[in-house]
């Protein structure tokens, strides 16, 4: 917390009296505040300070801790190829980092502590170097402690070598995220303490009586007696919520009304990053159809949807066309139905559009938890299962796919038939009126670089305890895990991911790109992050082409914390050693060099 | 209160060094082989194996701690009114913790505390929805009497609360507690909760006004409301009633073996 001395006493220096919007960077003010589209850090050298330092969120002061005394950070722009140079110094007096979100970065330049590099300490200046591999929209953000919670995440684009395959008149970039004004150790100890403190959509006793209305006492009954039986809530949506999180669209609530403006009749390029630490968000512009033309950084077969759900750490470029001199919303809405935040872009600065309605808020079915409604039937077989629910049960499709997990305290529920649910909208959106993105209808523009099939396979359970708020791959959380995850260099690798519990995980994996197995043939979408939905189970295609160790982990900041994260160590095939060898003398490569590794991900010529 | 310090010292000491879950610490100090070290490459190999024990240390192993009151009530009888308390707190991790808990009652009208126990546990979590705990009770008021305590706590099946212990007092004598809560969501904020008590006693105690069998039972009913999840107030009633020779016991001293209480309160945690 900050004590209000604290704060008068960094507002003056910074010179906030004369209007803490001039804190923001000119794109993410209101346009009221001098909007008028971007502005960002470009070139090949920067200099990047880590600081604490006043915002104002919502109408409200608190403060952040972020890069170059902005939140969100600086919009930096590369080009495609270039060698970059970018220092940064730690003004605080704990630990910090940066991670280039998405980019296939040498590893020891990833910036993750403990994992790529040591952490960047109090008072020193780190020098990141790096050649760029790609291009594409992407995002950096702290991988130190909580910080990104505190507003350490920023916009990165990169413009490619040759031409854009999207053609566009002007491109805003949107950073969704969460703040809060409690402390994230706070509220992390919430969590784990009472992980339904922040959950105010639990289903009540005037609901209980409104389905028994509908459906029979009986039903309505059977119907709680089965998710009590099984101490879990269809209502486990979001852990961390509206009941503390303002929702921003760089940097501004709703009431704030972020701007961006079009010549009617224009295509307008949306470059859009959920740079939320613990947010999922349902995106749609009532009226405004969007056309998906890049997905994680990778471009995409143009899309045309409605609305679209997108994990943290995700990013979509959309473009939109309105024909219309009016104000369209921009609608950002908690997958819970929580909180939302809305932009406004409209032909002329300071128009405001209609802020739509909450949605009501979702409620979870057995598919979530894959479980068959058949199975559940009857009171008698639940009696006594004690949650063990991969309990052989006369199901012919039935295989062990717990057998892997360790079970424990941390593991509160093995899925008996995960199924795959590509094909479906994201939680909440199933029945609404409108097109909803499926992972199943992305297509890469390009063909994909790596058409080989897998050499192995290997399985990655989702595991939790959200009553003791326990997170973790295979039943181990991070600080108790034995060993890494191995692959070796030029192995192509399928990951098979299995949900076992209630909740979305955007999932995430370090200096490599998933090929999602979606169907797409030679065309699969190739993304840094993927939401892995309740009982699902998801196979992702790797080619291991990058030596080095790093980290995977679900994107939601407090399971990455509680446990929810791994290492995937890259091994240079040449030399089969163990992990934790030492490479032999005269292996280290340079950074030049390992750079040279790098050409495969950028995925255009 | 010195035999209490007492065991109350060793009671920690045999909890600690389950508090101590750890098993990549030893790491930093070069005794045991990284899980990965291909930054060590680029990087200080002392400086990536402290970043390296911290970064494990902070995803999943960081202790916690709880500090709950979940009663702090006047009871309002007939004759008399008295201030009850039950709260509990613990420090540790996912799997091991250190629990304190203590009750007690306060009579406004004797001015005096009438009843009062502290226990201190070592917590285990054993299965996904409960732990098992062992420690020791100290009844501060009103004998001195100290026990061991052997227990479980956690969440049953439709999400019943449950806190159930064994207690041997230093006499020999075996009593058992078992309380059990539910909670009704008429609203996000405003919440019934039910709440059953029963004490149990594998023998006579006379000087404590105990009989063998089911000594007592309170129900009550507590409806609260959440100005914020953390702080709660509260109003309700309580039935009490004692049982069979305890109940004996109770009226040929002169008191009530039945009695119905409405109850004010808070229920609070940090
Ligand atoms: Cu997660």
């Amino acid at each position: 917390m900050v004590s209000r001395r604290e704060f008068l006493g960094t507002a003056l220096q910074t010179g906030a009296l004369l209007g803490l919007a001039s804190l923001l960077p000119a794109w993410a003010r209101p346009s009221s505040a001098g909007n008028m589209g971007l502005e960002a850090l470009t070139g090949t050298n920067f200099d990047l300070t880590v600081d604490r330092f006043p915002v104002m969120i919502d109408g409200r002061k608190g403060m952040a801790t972020g890069v170059n005394g902005h939140l969100p950070a600086p919009l930096i722009r590369f080009r495609e190829g270039e060698e970059i140079t970018l220092n940064v110094t730690n003004n605080l007096d704990e630990d910090t980092s940066i991670h280039w979100h998405g980019l296939l970065v040498p590893f020891e330049m990833d910036g993750v502590p403990g994992v790529t590099f040591p952490g960047i300490r109090p008072g020193e200046t780190f020098q990141y170097r790096f050649a760029v591999p790609q291009n594409g929209t992407y995002w950096y953000h702290s991988h130190s402690g909580l910080q990104e919670q505190l507003g350490h995440y920023g916009p990165l684009l990169i413009e490619p070598k040759g031409t854009d395959p999207v053609s566009y008149d002007r491109e805003y970039v949107l950073v969704l995220s969460d703040w809060s004004f409690e402390n994230p150790y706070r509220i992390f100890k919430k969590l784990k303490t009472m992980s339904e403190s922040y959950n105010f959509n639990h289903r009540t006793v005037p609901d209980f009586l409104a389905d028994a209305a509908d459906e029979g006492v009986g039903e309505a009954f059977r119907e709680r007696a089965m998710w009590g039986g099984m101490r879990m809530s269809p209502r486990d949506i979001s852990d961390v919520t509206g009941a503390t999180y303002h929702f921003l669209i760089n940097g501004h609530a709703t009431a704030d009304n972020w701007n961006g403006v079009f010549n009617p009749g224009e295509r307008v390029r949306l470059r859009i990053i959920n740079a939320s630490a613990m947010t999922i968000f349902n995106v749609r512009m009532p009226g405004l159809p969007m056309t998906i033309v890049q997905a994680d950084g990778l471009h995409v077969q143009p899309l045309e949807v409605d609305e679209f759900q997108m994990g943290v750490a995700e990013t979509y470029d959309v473009i939109i066309e309105p024909k219309e001199a009016q104000a369209y919303g921009f609608v950002a809405e908690s997958i819970d139905r929580s909180g939302q935040a809305v932009a406004t872009f409209g032909p002329r600065p300071g128009m405001r559009a209609d802020v739509p309605a909450m949605r009501p808020v979702p409620t979870l079915n057995m598919k979530d938890m894959a479980m068959d409604h058949g199975a559940m039937d009857g009171m008698g077989k639940m009696d006594g299962m004690d949650m063990k629910m991969d309990h052989p049960s006369g199901h012919e499709m039935h295989e062990d796919h717990g057998s892997k997990i360790k079970r424990g305290p941390g593991v509160a529920n093995v899925v008996m038939m995960p199924s795959s649910r590509l094909g479906e909208p994201g939680t909440g959106l199933e029945d609404v009126p409108h097109r909803v993105l499926r992972y199943t209808d992305l297509r890469s523009l390009e063909p994909n670089p790596d058409t080989r099939a897998p050499e192995r396979e290997i399985e990655v359970h989702l595991t939790s305890n959200m009553e003791r708020y326990m997170w973790s791959f295979d039943g181990v959380q991070f600080s108790q895990i034995t060993s890494p995850i191995i692959f070796h260099e030029g192995e192509r690798v399928r990951m098979t991911m299995i949900n076992n519990t209630m909740m979305n995980h955007p999932i995430h994996l370090h200096g490599m790109f998933f090929d999602l197995v979606n169907g797409g043939g030679h065309h699969m979408p190739r993304k840094h992050t993927v939401i892995v939905k309740p009982g699902e189970k998801l196979s992702v295609d790797i080619s291991a082409e990058h030596i080095g160790d790093w980290a995977f982990h679900c994107h939601l900041l407090y399971h990455m914390f509680a446990g929810m994260m791994q290492v995937v160590s890259v091994l240079p095939r040449e030399v089969n050693h163990p992990p934790g060898m030492k490479h032999p003398p005269g292996h280290k490569t340079s950074t030049k060099a390992s750079m040279d590794h790098h050409d495969h991900g950028g995925m255009h010529e | 209160m010195k035999k209490f310090l007492t065991i109350l010292m060793a009671g920690t000491v045999i909890a600690s060094p389950g508090l101590a879950q750890h098993s990549h610490e030893s790491e930093a100090s070069g005794d045991k082989k990284p899980l990965w070290s291909q930054a060590d490459e680029y990087y200080d190999p002392d400086e990536m194996a402290e970043a390296r024990a911290a970064v494990l240390h902070h995803h999943g192993n960081s202790p916690y701690w709880f500090v709950m009151a979940d009663r702090l009530e006047t009871q309002i009888h007939e004759e008399e009114e008295v201030l009850v308390w039950d709260a509990q707190g613990y420090f540790g991790g996912d799997i091991n913790k250190l629990f304190i808990k203590t009750e007690g009652e306060y009579s406004f009208e004797d001015d005096e505390i009438e009843d009062a126990e502290i226990q201190a546990l070592w917590s285990r979590a054993v299965s996904p929805y409960w732990d098992v705990q062992a420690g020791v009770r100290y009844d501060v008021e009103p004998d001195g009497l100290s026990h061991a305590v052997l227990g479980v706590q956690g969440l049953a099946p439709y999400l019943f609360e449950v806190d159930s212990a064994a207690f041997l007092s230093e006499n020999g004598d075996l009593t058992a507690r078992t309380e059990v809560e539910y909670e009704l969501l008429f609203t996000q904020r405003l919440i019934l909760q039910p709440r059953i008590e029963a004490n149990f006693s594998a023998q006579d105690i006379p000087e404590r006004e105990i009989g063998s069998g089911l000594t007592d039972l309170d129900a009550g009913l507590r409806l609260r409301y959440e100005v914020k999840r953390e702080f709660a107030p509260y109003i309700g009633i309580e039935w009490q009633k004692s049982f069979g020779d305890t109940a004996d016991f109770i009226e040929a001293s002169g008191g009530e073996s039945e009695g119905t209480a409405f109850v004010i309160g808070v229920r609070g945690w940090f």
